[in-house]
C-alpha cells in the first residue's frame, strides 16, 4: 500500500503512529468504497429497466435507516477517538517531552533561518547563532521549535518528519520532533505566500551526535568570534559600526 | 416517453391574456420573471464556468512543463509580459491563476449554478407559485452579480494583475502589496465579493420568504421536492454565512486601503481573525455547494429508477443536519494554523460527525436504486456518477478529518483531489444532470441524448484519471499552489504523474466542448419537449414547456401527494403527479 | 528622442554600459564602473553650451569590512564567482567611496527628457549588477536575471508604488517606472544576501560614483545647482555647484565612518531583515505602510 499511495520513507517518532492512523483510515474507506460502488453497479445492472416491469413501490425502511446511521457513527466516533489522542501528542504543548534541543525558526519571504542556542544552551542570549537555510539537528534528539515569521504565514513542512506547522505573524507556534534516521532532507513551504511559495525550500540535515557536536562547536567558534561563515549574522555585523559590542550578539536580536 | 398523460402541450409561447406583452428589455434583459432571472444566471454561470476552466488549463500545462520555453503554453505569447515573459509563465501570474481559479469557480460559477440558476427557476415551479415572493429583488440579485463579476475579470487588467493570495486570501499576504505585488487586483477581487455577497443575500431572502409562504394549496412541508428542501437550507445557510464573509471583507478592504490592521500583527491585529472569519462562512459555503446538487440527484434519480425516493423524510433530515453540524466544523481548515490544539479536537470530532448524514444520503440513494426500473437517461447518468463520486469525495475527507493524519495532508494535493471530488464529481455532476433533465422546461426542447451520454462518459472517465491521482501526489508530499513542483526532488519524481494529470485534465476541458454543442444546438434545433417528457411527478412538469409568465396560465395547481409517487399502485403509469386528482384506489401507508 | 543620431549614440552608449556592466561580473567592483553609464546617457542629450560635473568622493576612516556571502545552497550562482562572493555595503579604494549616487536635486531648466530605453539591472551569480542604478522618472528599469536559478524583486519605494516581481528563470523583465525622485531598495526574497538600489532622478543629470571615487554628470545645461549625493550607509549629503557654459565644475563630496552613526537615508537604514529588533520591524513596517497609501 505504500506504493500506492507513495508516502514517503518516514524518520520520525510519531510519524509511524500517524501512518497507522493513515492505513487504518486507508483501509476502512477502501472497503467502504468497494462495498458501496459494488452495490451501485450490481442495482444498476440487476434493477436496468425492462420491458412490463414496474419498480418495486417503497417508501424507505426505518430499521435500515437507524442501522447504517447509527454503523456510521460508531465508525466515526472511534476514528475520531483514536485520532485524538495522536494529535494532542503531536501538538499540544503540555503533552511535548523533553527537549534536548531548542531552536527557533524564523519563516519570511522565502527562507527560513534557524536560531542556535550558542555555548550556554539558552535561546535569546548572546552567543546564539542563526543560520541561513539550513536546518541541522542531531538523530534521536528531542527538538523543540519555536516558530515564528517576520512577514506572511508560512508553513514549516518537512514530509518524512510528518510534521507540518502554518508559521503566522505575531505569534510564537511551539513544535517538536524527533528525527531517528540520519540524511538530507527538504524543508518546503506548505502556505501560499507570495511569489516566490515555490522556491522557499531549505536543507534539513539530520547528523549523527558526533557529526553534529562537531558542527555545533564550529558554528558556536565562528559566532563568538564575529567571523561567522553564514550570511545572516555576517551581515548584522557589517551593518553596525566596527567593534561595537552589537556585532557579537549578530543573530539574536528576534 | 411520448404516452404523456397531460392537458398541456409544449410550445406554449405566447403569454395568456392576464399580462400585455413586455418590451424586449423588460422582458429579457432586466425582467422580473423568476425563469428569465434564471437562464440569465444560467448564461452567465456557464460562461464564468468556461472562463475558470480555461484558468486551470493554464495551470496544468505550467504544473506538468514548468518553466520550460520549449514546451510554452500555446496562446502564452499573446499574454502581457507582466503575465507570460520569454517563453515562461510568471509566479505572480500563476498565483494569481490559482487564485483567480478558485474565486470564480466557487463564487461565479458553481455558486450561481446551483442557487442562482436553480433556486430562481425551480423553487417557483416545484411549490406551485407564479413567480417569486419579491421579483424585483430577484432582478436586482442578479443585476448586481453581474458587476461583481466584470470588476473581477477586471482585475486581471489592472496594475499589479489580480489578486495572488489564494482564493481564501490570508492575511497578511492579501493585505500588503509589499509582500504579494498586487494591491490593486486585491481591492477589486474584495469590493466584487462583497457585491456578490449582496446579491447572494437578496437571492436568500427572496427564495426563503417564497418557500415559506407561497406554498400551493395540498403543498405541505413534507411533499416538497427535496431541490427545493436544499435549496430552502441552503438559502438558509447563505443568509447566515454571507454576512460574516461581508463583513471580514470589509475588514480586509480597509487593512489592504487604509492599514487598519485587522489582521496585521505589527499594529496589534491577529492574522487567524481572518481566518476564522473566512472559514466560518467557508465550510457552510462548502455545503452550499453541494447540498443543492444533493436535491437534484435525489428528483432525477427517483425518476431515473422510476420509484419512490427511499427514505424521504430521512433525505430531509440529513439535508437539515448537514446545514447545522456545517457550522461547528470551520476549525478543520485550520488545523494547521497554529490556533489552541484542544480546539483541533473537537473540530475534528463535529466534522467526523458530519460524515453520518452525508452517509445517510448515500445509502438513501443506493436503497433508491434498489428494486428500481433504472432508465438510463442522461440526467440519471449524471446522477448516478454524482453518488459514485460523491463517495470519494466523503471517504477522501475523512484523512483530512482525522487530524493526525491531517499533519501530512494538510495543504497537499491530496486536498486539492478531495476538494474536485466534491465540488466536480459531485456538484457539477448534480448540474450537468439538472440542466439536462430541466433543459426541456426552460427551453421547450429536448437536449440530445447520444451526444449528452457521450459527453457524460467522457467527462467521467477524464474526471477520474485527472482527480484520482492527485491522491497520491498529495500523499506523496505535493504541496498546493507550487508554481513549480519540480523544485522539490520529492515532487519532481513524480512529474510523470503531473504530466499525465494535465493530458486528461486538457482532454476533460476539451469533452466540455460537445456539452456547449448540445446546449447551443439543442435550444434552436432539438426535439419539441412536451409539457412531462420526463414523466416525472414534480409541480413543475404539469406547467407547459417552457411556462408562460405566471406559470400556469393563472390557474392555481392543487397538490394532492408528495413529489416521488414513482410505479404507485394508484396508478396505471410508473408515475403519478403531484397534481393528478386522487384517484381512489388504496394507497399502501407510507414508512 | 527625435532624431536618428541621438538613438544611434544612445544604442551605443547602452551597449558600452551592458559591456561594462557584464566585464564588472565581480561583485566588488561592478557599482563604480557602471555609474558611468548615467552620466554618458545625459551626454547624449541635445543641450546648448552644455557643461560638465566632474567630482570625487573621498573618505576618512576606516572603512568596515565586507562580508562574505555563504551562496553554497545555489551552487551555480556560487560558480559564477571567482573569488569568494562579498556583500556591497561600503565599497571603494583606500580614501574612496564607491556606490555614491550623486544627481542634481531640484527641476533642471532645459533638461532633456526620459531615454526611452529602459536601464537594464542585472541579476548574476545571485548579486545584483550594478549595485545601484540611476533612471530618469518615467524611464524604464528592465530587471534580467541572467542565473539559472529563481530571483524575485522586491521594491519597497516610500515614494512610488511597490512592487514585487518574479523571474523563475533566465530572462528580462517588463520594465518597471517610476514617477517621483527617490532612492529606492530592491531585494530578492529568495536569496536574502542580494540588495541593490534603484536612484531615480527627475532629469538624466545623475552618476555612480566609481570605486575610485570618481563620477561624471555630462551634458549639464549651464546654471546654479544643488548637488545631492547619497550613500547606503552614510547617507545624503549636499553642495552647491555652478555650471558655466561649455565648462567643467569640479566638485568633492568628503564622507567619513563617523557620518554612520547620524546618516539619514532616505528609505530608511537599509538593514539586513534577518537581524533586527522589534522596534526595528515596527518601524519598518511602518515606513513600508506608509508608502502604500
Amino acid at each position: 500500500m505504500d506504493r500506492f499511495w507513495r508516502l514517503p520513507q518516514n524518520i520520525s517518532t510519531y510519524g509511524g503512529d500517524i501512518d497507522s492512523m493513515f492505513h487504518i483510515i486507508a483501509w476502512i474507506t477502501i472497503v467502504v468504497f468497494f462495498a458501496v460502488e459494488l452495490l451501485l453497479v450490481w442495482f444498476l445492472f440487476r434493477y436496468r429497466a425492462r420491458e412490463g416491469r414496474k419498480a418495486t413501490y417503497t417508501h424507505g425502511n426505518n430499521r435500515m435507516e437507524v442501522a447504517w446511521t447509527a454503523g456510521t457513527a460508531v465508525i466515526v466516533v472511534i476514528l475520531g477517538v483514536m485520532s485524538r489522542g495522536l494529535w494532542l501528542d503531536i501538538k499540544d504543548p503540555r503533552r511535548f517531552p523533553d527537549a534536548g534541543l531548542e531552536l527557533i525558526v524564523t519563516a519570511k519571504q522565502f527562507e527560513w533561518n534557524v536560531t542556535y542556542p550558542g555555548a550556554d544552551g539558552v535561546l535569546e542570549t548572546d552567543d546564539d547563532f542563526t543560520v541561513r537555510n539550513q536546518l541541522r539537528v542531531p538523530a534521536n534528539t528531542n527538538v523543540r521549535m519555536t516558530l515564528r515569521s517576520e512577514d506572511v504565514i508560512h508553513s514549516f513542512y518537512v514530509p518524512e518528519l510528518r510534521l507540518k506547522q502554518d508559521v503566522v505573524p505575531g505569534m510564537s507556534i511551539p513544535a517538536w520532533f524527533e528525527a531517528t534516521v540520519p540524511g538530507q532532507y527538504v524543508i518546503g513551504c506548505a502556505e501560499l505566500c507570495g511569489i516566490g511559495h515555490y522556491s522557499m525550500d531549505a536543507s534539513f540535515y539530520v547528523h549523527t551526535a558526533e557529526e553534529w557536536t562537531q558542527w555545533n562547536a564550529q558554528q558556536q567558534t565562528a559566532a563568538a568570534g564575529g567571523a561567522t561563515t553564514n550570511v545572516a549574522s555576517a551581515d548584522a555585523t557589517s551593518a553596525e559600526p566596527a567593534g561595537s559590542p552589537a556585532a557579537a550578539a549578530a543573530g539574536t536580536s528576534n | 416517453m411520448s404516452t404523456v398523460a397531460t392537458a398541456h402541450e409544449s410550445g406554449t409561447h405566447d403569454a395568456h391574456g392576464q399580462h400585455e406583452e413586455l418590451p424586449f428589455l423588460r422582458k429579457y434583459v432586466f425582467s422580473t420573471d423568476h425563469k428569465v432571472i434564471g437562464i440569465q444566471f444560467l448564461f452567465m454561470s456557464l460562461l464564468f464556468l468556461l472562463f475558470g476552466g480555461l484558468l486551470a488549463m493554464a495551470m496544468r500545462w505550467q504544473l506538468a512543463w514548468p518553466t520550460d520555453p520549449t514546451n510554452a503554453m500555446p496562446g502564452g505569447s499573446l499574454l502581457p509580459e507582466t503575465m507570460f515573459t520569454s517563453g515562461v509563465m510568471l509566479p505572480e501570474f500563476y498565483n494569481a491563476l490559482v487564485t483567480m481559479h478558485g474565486t470564480i469557480m466557487v463564487f461565479f460559477a458553481i455558486m450561481p449554478l446551483l442557487v442562482g440558476v436553480w433556486a430562481n427557476y425551480l423553487i417557483p415551479l416545484q411549490i406551485g407559485a407564479e413567480d417569486m415572493a419579491f421579483p424585483r429583488l430577484n432582478m436586482a440579485s442578479f443585476w448586481m452579480a453581474v458587476p461583481a463579476g466584470l470588476l473581477m475579470m477586471a482585475s486581471f487588467a489592472v496594475v499589479g494583475g489580480a489578486a495572488n493570495a489564494g482564493w481564501t486570501g490570508y492575511a497578511p499576504l492579501s493585505t500588503s502589496d509589499v509582500y504579494s505585488g498586487v494591491k490593486l487586483g486585491q481591492q477589486l477581487w474584495t469590493i466584487s465579493l462583497v457585491i456578490l455577497g449582496f446579491s447572494s443575500l437578496i437571492g436568500a431572502v427572496n427564495y426563503i420568504t417564497t418557500v415559506i409562504n407561497m406554498r400551493a394549496p395540498g403543498m405541505t412541508w413534507f411533499r416538497l421536492p427535496l431541490s427545493t428542501w436544499a435549496l430552502f437550507i441552503t438559502s438558509i445557510l447563505l443568509l447566515l454565512a454571507v454576512p460574516v464573509l461581508a463583513g471580514g471583507l470589509i475588514m480586509l478592504f480597509f487593512d489592504i486601503t487604509f492599514n487598519t490592521g485587522f489582521f496585521n500583527p505589527v499594529v496589534g491585529g491577529q492574522p487567524l481573525l481572518w481566518q476564522h472569519l473566512f472559514w466560518f462562512f467557508g465550510h457552510p459555503e462548502v455545503y452550499i455547494l453541494i447540498l443543492p446538487a444533493m436535491g437534484f440527484v435525489s428528483d432525477i434519480m427517483a425518476n431515473g429508477a422510476r420509484k419512490p425516493i427511499f427514505g424521504y423524510k430521512a433525505m430531509v433530515w440529513a439535508i437539515i443536519a448537514i446545514g447545522f453540524i456545517g457550522w461547528i466544523v470551520w476549525g478543520h481548515h485550520m488545523f494547521m494554523s497554529g490556533m489552541n490544539p484542544l480546539l483541533g479536537g473537537f473540530f475534528m470530532v463535529t466534522t467526523m460527525m458530519i460524515a453520518v448524514p452525508s452517509a445517510i444520503k448515500t445509502f438513501n440513494w443506493l436503497g433508491t436504486l434498489w428494486g428500481g426500473n433504472i432508465i438510463f437517461h442522461t440526467p440519471n447518468l449524471h446522477a448516478i456518477a454524482f453518488v459514485a463520486l460523491f463517495v470519494i469525495g466523503g471517504l477522501s475527507g475523512i484523512f483530512l478529518a482525522a487530524a493526525p493524519v491531517d499533519i501530512p495532508l494538510h495543504d497537499t494535493y491530496f486536498v486539492v483531489a478531495h476538494i474536485h471530488y466534491v465540488l466536480v464529481g459531485g456538484s457539477l455532476f448534480g448540474i450537468f444532470g439538472a440542466i439536462v433533465f430541466w433543459f426541456p422546461k426552460m427551453f421547450g426542447r429536448m437536449m440530445n441524448e447520444p451526444i449528452g451520454k457521450l459527453h457524460w462518459l467522457l467527462t467521467f472517465v477524464f474526471f477520474n484519471l485527472t482527480f484520482f491521482p492527485m491522491h497520491m501526489l498529495g500523499s506523496g508530499g505535493m504541496m498546493r499552489r507550487l508554481y513549480d513542483p519540480t523544485v522539490y526532488p520529492h515532487i519532481a519524481q513524480h512529474q510523470d504523474t503531473n504530466v499525465f494529470i494535465t493530458v486528461c485534465a486538457l482532454l476533460l476541458f476539451a469533452s466540455q466542448f460537445l456539452f456547449m454543442f448540445n446546449f447551443f444546438w439543442s435550444m434552436f434545433r432539438g426535439k419539441k419537449a412536451s409539457a412531462n417528457p420526463w414523466n416525472a411527478n414534480g409541480l413543475e412538469w404539469s406547467a407547459p414547456s417552457p411556462p408562460p409568465h405566471g406559470n400556469w396560465g393563472g390557474r392555481q395547481p392543487v397538490v394532492h401527494r408528495g413529489p416521488y409517487e414513482y410505479s404507485s399502485p394508484e396508478s396505471d403509469e410508473d408515475f403519478l403527479m403531484q397534481t393528478a386528482p386522487p384517484t381512489g384506489r388504496p394507497t399502501p401507508a407510507h414508512s | 528622442m527625435s532624431n536618428n543620431r541621438t538613438i544611434t549614440n544612445l544604442a551605443t552608449l547602452l551597449m558600452v554600459g551592458a559591456l561594462i556592466a557584464c566585464g564588472g561580473g565581480d561583485a566588488g567592483e561592478a557599482g563604480g564602473e557602471a555609474g558611468a553609464t548615467g552620466g554618458d546617457e545625459a551626454a547624449s542629450a541635445p543641450v546648448a553650451n552644455a557643461g560638465t560635473i566632474m567630482g570625487m568622493v573621498n573618505f576618512e576612516g576606516m572603512k568596515p569590512a565586507n562580508t562574505p556571502i555563504d551562496m553554497a545552497e545555489e551552487a551555480e550562482c556560487a560558480a559564477v564567482h571567482t573569488s569568494a562572493p562579498m556583500t556591497q555595503r561600503v565599497v571603494g579604494d583606500d580614501g574612496r567611496l564607491g556606490n555614491v549616487f550623486v544627481r542634481i536635486s531640484g527641476a533642471v531648466a532645459g533638461a532633456a527628457g526620459a531615454p526611452s530605453q529602459p536601464v537594464v539591472m542585472d541579476q548574476i551569480g545571485c548579486v545584483y549588477t550594478p549595485h545601484v542604478v540611476g533612471a530618469v522618472v518615467g524611464q524604464g528599469v528592465a530587471f534580467k536575471n541572467s542565473d539559472p536559478v529563481a530571483h524575485n524583486v522586491q521594491a519597497t519605494p516610500q515614494l512610488n508604488r511597490p512592487f514585487n516581481i518574479s523571474q523563475p528563470m533566465t530572462m528580462t523583465s517588463a520594465p518597471q517606472r517610476f514617477s517621483t525622485p527617490e532612492v529606492i531598495p530592491v531585494r530578492c526574497s529568495i536569496h536574502g544576501w542580494m540588495e541593490g538600489f534603484i536612484g531615480v532622478a527627475e532629469h538624466p543629470y545623475f552618476a555612480t560614483s566609481a570605486a575610485d571615487g570618481s563620477f561624471t554628470i555630462a551634458n549639464v545645461p549651464p546654471g546654479t545647482y544643488t548637488l545631492e549625493a547619497w550613500h547606503e550607509r552614510y547617507g545624503v549629503m549636499t553642495q552647491e555647484v555652478t555650471v558655466e557654459p561649455n565648462g567643467t565644475a569640479n566638485v568633492t563630496f568628503g564622507y567619513s565612518e563617523g557620518m554612520a552613526a547620524n546618516a539619514v537615508v532616505p528609505m530608511g537604514d537599509p538593514i539586513d531583515p534577518h537581524n533586527h529588533t522589534a522596534e526595528e520591524i515596527a518601524a519598518h513596517r511602518a515606513a513600508t505602510s506608509q508608502s502604500q497609501q
